[in-house]
Formats: structure tokens, sequence, C-alpha cells
């Protein structure tokens, strides 16, 4: 049924496969927040009046704040690829420094909203928590997880990018090769999106 | 122009790389071996199954105690389900036969990812070793059945944790699988390979990747959360915190439901190339088929709170989810349907793939027809959570996917190794294997219908007829598989050696190679000309054109 011929057609490096496999695996990550998101719209449609009252609790400054240093840091990483891909290579390296010091910053905003909700007895167990009513149970139930999962989600991506600045520097991503380093931006932008679909719903519901 | 030319003389297993010994197989990212890989950990896990699977049945020899206590029956039947879903039956054939041919059949040298397939293998393994060390850990062999509903999951001191862990990681290196497999088809197809040329083992593993890569995130984040509760007493499911049980049993089986097309779209792709090589005859409608795999990709997605007609759902929700369940039975109806046809006037050759293949679709049929009895509400009602459900989901499985996995192995066993089996003794494992089966499972029908509950550990006395037939059912399947695997394993020791391209006279691409294949499986990149099953050779019925 086939006849054989010389051809090249299976080149080893192969672009555009990599960047379909990444979304592929972006849709996964999309889904997996997908279930937590379902939980939380069946949950807030039971308890509407509950989670209002719970969200007062957390800081929509620090969640403002948040936001806004997610959102910079995907434009330092979209600036990132695009200086490599005109040949800058130092001007990238700079900015995904950057991309990674607005990463941390992010955290330890996070580090101190955990805590200071921690010093309140607001976290699961905690006999305030039991003490009120079953949907604000919930409301935190769901803000510890989702947010936690994505604070897990931001470290990997710092782990990721620490990884292509130092491809970056040893020069194994360069202008002619960089698909590694456009995945890496792919991934950070899903943490970032994510962030601003958790931002609403947790911090201005209030 | 073979730019990384390796030297296509020697076999895959034969190829000398940078590793030797163990190294070459565990550390190797040719998707053969990483096949191979997946098949020897498979089986392995498969022998566990089978294990606690007949000690169940033995344990239901006689009414109340026969062999164990209720806790450790418990065990028995949980384990059973997690081994056989997670480790044997979900894999069998996408990581197995998926591996080893999708790249031939499709004119590749190796998947798009071949490190990630390799890690893909870890995963597996790990997630495996996990599901052991949950049964030898302290605190007991976890109790829950393997569907971890809400709330005993987060009640029972058993070692639930490792055993979600274990579900999470096996679910993340199927994920993985499917990623590999979407883009290798989307990327990696000969020359002149279009969509409708594509074997129909193709069309059905990228349906099969595709639920992969969208159902099982959901399952893994559900099986996370419980971790989570457990762990830190999070609220999200459990009623005492507010949380909703239903819930979960949704998100488990948005997941789950679509499970089961992971297990048997493969499965049905083997049948789809296993009938028209045996009888000698064009696929009769190969764009029917190849197309219903994706309507019930698509469809198997729509259907899951059919598990749940019992806990209390709106009688509209429960109307269309009947409904759909009825729609999905017509894409796997045209595929038997066609299947039947092309052995039409066939010249038909009843060498072993072919016997189980056949096996297949009868099996595949009555867990078929069994599912729509059960799809139908008031009927579900009386037979919800008896033994009628699960004399079912064996039948489509086990008579499905499991007979589809042995078919497989049946027909590819030659070509991946270079040795000839038995026809004969294959032959007689069948029809031990055939017999046992329905000895096993048929009788779970009846004594559903009557009333018998299932995951019970004690019994009335009038059911007990039906349980002693169903035991020794298991001895004989257990005889069968005995049978099997002594016959395929001896071909590898002792068979004779066969370098024939081609001994069943397929027209697919896996065909046009050596045997075994070489490491990039062909010497140059074939160019393909011609739709798949297009029996010109063989002088015998082909008027059919797929196109």
């Amino acid at each position: 049924m086939s006849s054989t011929e010389e051809t090249i057609h299976h080149a080893h490096r192969d672009d555009e496969g990599s960047r379909m496999g990444m979304w592929l695996f972006l849709f996964t990550e999309l889904l997996l927040f997908g279930g937590m998101f379902l939980a939380y719209s069946v949950y807030r449609y039971m308890h509407q009046a509950e989670f209002h009252i719970a969200a007062k609790e957390l800081s929509t400054l620090m969640g403002t704040l948040n936001t806004l240093i997610l959102l910079t840091s995907s434009l330092t990483m979209a600036l990132a690829i695009a200086a490599l891909q005109n040949n800058k290579k130092v001007l990238s390296l700079i900015l995904q420094g950057t991309t990674l010091v607005f990463a941390l910053w992010f955290l330890i905003n996070k580090y101190f909203e955990w805590s200071a909700k921690y010093h309140h007895g607001l976290f699961p167990g905690a006999d305030v928590l039991m003490e009120k009513s079953p949907g604000q149970i919930l409301f935190f139930g769901l803000y510890y997880v989702m947010t936690g999962l994505h604070g897990l989600h931001v470290i990997i991506g710092m782990l990721i990018i620490s990884y292509m600045s130092l491809g970056t520097a040893k020069n194994k991503i360069t202008a002619d090769n960089h698909v590694r380093l456009e995945a890496a931006g792919l991934y950070w932008h899903l943490v970032d999106i994510i962030w601003i679909f958790l931002f609403p719903l947790f911090y201005l519901i209030s | 122009m073979n730019n990384n030319a390796a030297d296509n003389s020697v076999s895959y297993l034969h190829y000398k790389g940078k590793y030797s010994g163990l190294k070459a197989w565990i550390l190797s990212t040719d998707h053969k071996r990483i096949g191979l890989l997946y098949m020897v950990t498979m089986l392995f896990f498969f022998s566990v199954g089978v294990t606690f699977g007949v000690l169940m049945r033995l344990e239901l020899l006689t009414p109340g105690k026969t062999i164990v206590g209720p806790q450790t029956y418990n065990s028995f039947f949980t384990l059973h389900g997690i081994i056989m879903i997670f480790l044997f039956i979900i894999p069998g054939l996408p990581a197995v036969f998926g591996n080893f041919f999708l790249p031939i059949m499709i004119g590749a040298k190796d998947v798009s990812f071949p490190r990630l397939n390799l890690l893909s293998w870890w995963l597996f393994l790990a997630g495996g070793i996990m599901a052991i060390v949950s049964v030898l850990m302290p605190g007991g062999p976890v109790d829950t059945g393997w569907t971890f509903y809400i709330p005993y999951s987060v009640r029972t001191n058993t070692n639930v944790i490792p055993a979600l862990l274990a579900a999470f990681t096996l679910g993340f290196s199927s994920i993985l699988t499917g990623i590999n497999f979407v883009t290798t088809i989307h990327r990696l197809r000969a020359p002149g390979m279009g969509w409708f040329k594509m074997p129909l083992f193709i069309w059905s593993l990228y349906s099969t990747a595709w639920i992969q890569i969208l159902a099982t995130p959901i399952v893994g984040i559900t099986l996370l959360l419980v971790v989570f509760e457990r762990l830190f007493g999070v609220g999200i499911f459990d009623p005492a915190l507010g949380g909703d049980p239903v819930l979960y049993q949704h998100l488990f089986w948005i997941y789950s439901h679509p499970a089961v097309y992971i297990m048997i779209l493969p499965a049905m792709g083997v049948i789809s190339e296993i009938i028209p090589v045996f009888s000698h005859r064009t696929i009769f409608g190969y764009k029917f088929i190849a197309l219903s795999s994706v309507a019930i990709a698509l469809l198997g997605s729509l259907v899951w709170a059919h598990h749940m007609f019992t806990v209390g759902m709106s009688g509209t929700a429960m109307f269309l989810f009947s409904l759909l369940t009825f729609i999905v039975a017509i894409p796997s109806a045209i595929k038997v349907f066609n299947w039947v046809s092309t052995l039409y006037k066939g010249s038909i050759q009843t060498d072993p793939p072919l016997l189980f293949a056949l096996a297949f679709i009868f099996l595949f049929s009555i867990g078929g027809f069994t599912g729509l009895i059960q799809g139908a509400l008031s009927v579900n009602m009386h037979i919800h959570d008896t033994s009628f459900i699960v004399a079912h989901f064996h039948y489509v499985m086990f008579g499905g996917t499991g007979f589809g996995i042995f078919a497989a192995m049946h027909y590819w066993w030659p070509k991946m190794f270079g040795r000839k089996y038995d026809f004969k003794r294959a032959k007689r494992a069948f029809w031990f294997l055939f017999v046992g089966f329905n000895t096993l499972y048929f009788p779970m029908f009846v004594m559903g219908w009557l009333g018998m509950p299932r995951r019970y550990y004690d019994y009335l006395p009038q059911y007990q007829v039906y349980h002693v037939i169903s035991t020794v059912g298991s001895w004989i399947l257990v005889t069968g598989l005995f049978l099997m695997f002594k016959n395929l394993v001896s071909a590898l020791m002792y068979g004779e050696k066969t370098t024939e391209q081609n001994p069943w006279g397929g027209e697919t691409l896996e065909w046009s190679t050596t045997t075994p294949p070489p490491l990039e499986n062909f010497a140059v990149i074939p160019v393909v000309t011609d739709a798949p099953y297009v029996y010109k050779d063989n002088d015998v019925l082909t008027q059919e054109d797929t196109h």
C-alpha cells in the first residue's frame, strides 16, 4: 500500500509540536482548576449570603496589589521572550529576573495574608472557624485550597523560569531556539489568568 | 537523507545504545521498549488484581465467613478495583500497544516527546508502588471501594491517602501519555497519510488521548481535595463541615465515566484492525468507525450522572442523563454493525487473534445491552448497586477490553518479538477463558436481578447456587489465563524464530517493516498513497472503496 522514498519529513526538532504539547498541557491545568471552580459555583449558589459575609475577612487591598504584581510579571515575561527573539540576551535575562522578583513579591504578600488569617483563627480545624456557618467554612476551605494550589503553581513557575534563565545564560536557549522559553511564558500566563479569576471570586464579592 | 542515521539492520530488542543491561530498558526513550516496560509492569499488577479477585470469589463461595473476615473482604474488592482499573485496564492498550504501534502505524520514528514518554512510565511505576505501599503500611489496606465515596473515605482509618495519591500519580502519567499521543498523531504522520488514511486503531487512540487529557485532571483534583480534607480537615465534601457528598460523586464520575471509554475505545480499535485482516476484506464503513470513536469520546463525557440515579437528582436531570446514555450506545452499535458486516462474505481465517476478536464482539454486545437496561430509569432503581452492575461492567471491561488486550497480544506478539506462539495451545486457552468468563459473570446478572447487592460480604442462602457457579467459573477463567500466558511466555523463550514481515497479510504500516522492528522503525520513512485495509493483493472481495 505504500511506496518508500527518501524524505526529511521527520526532523528531530519540531517547535510546532512542542507548542502544541504545551497548549494541551495547559488545557489539563485549566481543567484541574475547573473542578475547583465548579465546586465553588455550586457552594456559592447554595450559600450566597454566607460567602458574602466570609469574603469580608479578606483584604481587597492585598488582593488588588497582588493582581497588579502578577499582571506586570506577565508583561515582563512576554517582553523577555520578545527580547530574546530580537537577539538581546542580556535584556531578556534582566526581564526574566524581574519576573522572578515579582513572583517572589506575590508569594510574600500571600504569606502575610495567610498568617493574618491564621492569627484570627480562620484556618481549617480551628475553633473560631468551626463555630461559623457551613457556608463560611466552605468559603475558607475553598479559599485555602484554591489560592494554595495557585501558590504552588507560582512556585513551580518560578522554578521553570529560573531553569530557563540558566539555559539563556548558557546559550542553550537562543534567538533561533527559544521554544522552551515560550512554553515557560505560556505557563506563566496561565498562572496569571487563573489568578484573574480567583481574585474577583474571593476578594470582590463582599 | 536520513539525518540521524541509526543502524536499522538491528532490531530494537538488540540495539546497543548509551546504556546496557537493565538500564538500557528502564532509561530507554524508544517507544517500543517503553511499551514493553509498560507491558511487564501492567501484567505484574494484573496478576495481583486477579489474585484479589479470585480470593474475593472464594470468600463468597459460602454465606458468612469462608476464608477471611469482612474487613479483609472490603480491602479485597477495593484493591481489586483500584489495581484493575488504574494499573491494568487504563494503561493496558494505550500505554502498551499504543506506545509500541502508534508511531509505527503512522510511519514515524518515535512519539513527539520520547523523554516525556519515559517519564510517564516512571510515574506509572511510582503510582503502582504507592498502591502497594498503601496495602503494606500500618493502618490497613484501603477499604472504601475504588470510588472513594465521601463521607466514608474521610472517616475510615485505613490508608486512604497513599491510595488516593497513587491514583493521582497514575492519572498524571495517563495525562502525559495523552498529550504525547495527540501531538504525535497531529505532527508525525508519514507523508501522504491524511486523517482518513490512518488505521482505525490510531483513530481510537486519538479519541482516547483526548479523553485522557480532558477528563483526568478533574478526578485528579477531586482526589487531591479528599486528601486535603483528610490531612487538614478542610471543608469541601464532608457534610459535617457543610460539604456536599453528592458533589463529590458528580466530580468523580465526570472523569470516571469517560474513563470507561479510555478503557474500551482502544480495544475497539484493535478489533477494527483484526477483523479485516482475518476476513481478508476491506473494512466496512471505515469513516463511520473512525468518527464513531470521536462521537463516543464526546457523548461519553456527558453521561456521568447515570451512575447516580439513586442519589436524588431532579427529574429533568435524570431524564436527560438517561436519554444521553441511550444515545451513546449508537456509535458503539455502529461499530459492531460494521465489524459484522466486514466478516460477512469474507474469507475468514479463525486464527487465535480472530477468536479473541469474535469473543470481544459477543461479550461486548451483552455488556452493552445490559448497560442500556440500567440506563432506563425505572429499571435502574431495581438493580442499582446489585451484582447486575458488577456483571455488566465486567462484560464490558473484561469481556471487552480484557479480551481486546488478549487479542492484541496474539495479533502483534510475533511482530513484537520475532517469535511464533503455538496456535493449538492458544486456542485451547481461549476456550477456557471464554467458558470460564461466562460461568463467572453470567450468574451475577441473574442474582443481581433477584436482588443480590454488590460488595456484600454475606448473603441469604437462596443466592448460594449462583455464587457457587460463579466461583467455579473463576477457577476455569484463571486456568485459561495461566494457559494463555504460559503459551505466550514460552513462545518468547522456545518459540520458533521468525523474521516474516507480514504473517497475517495485514495492510497497515507495521507489517511493512522488518520483524522485530528496527530502532527507528523503518529503514526509510514510508510514503502513504492508499487508505488502509485495501485488499488489492488478496483478490477477495475488494469492491468497497473507503473514500
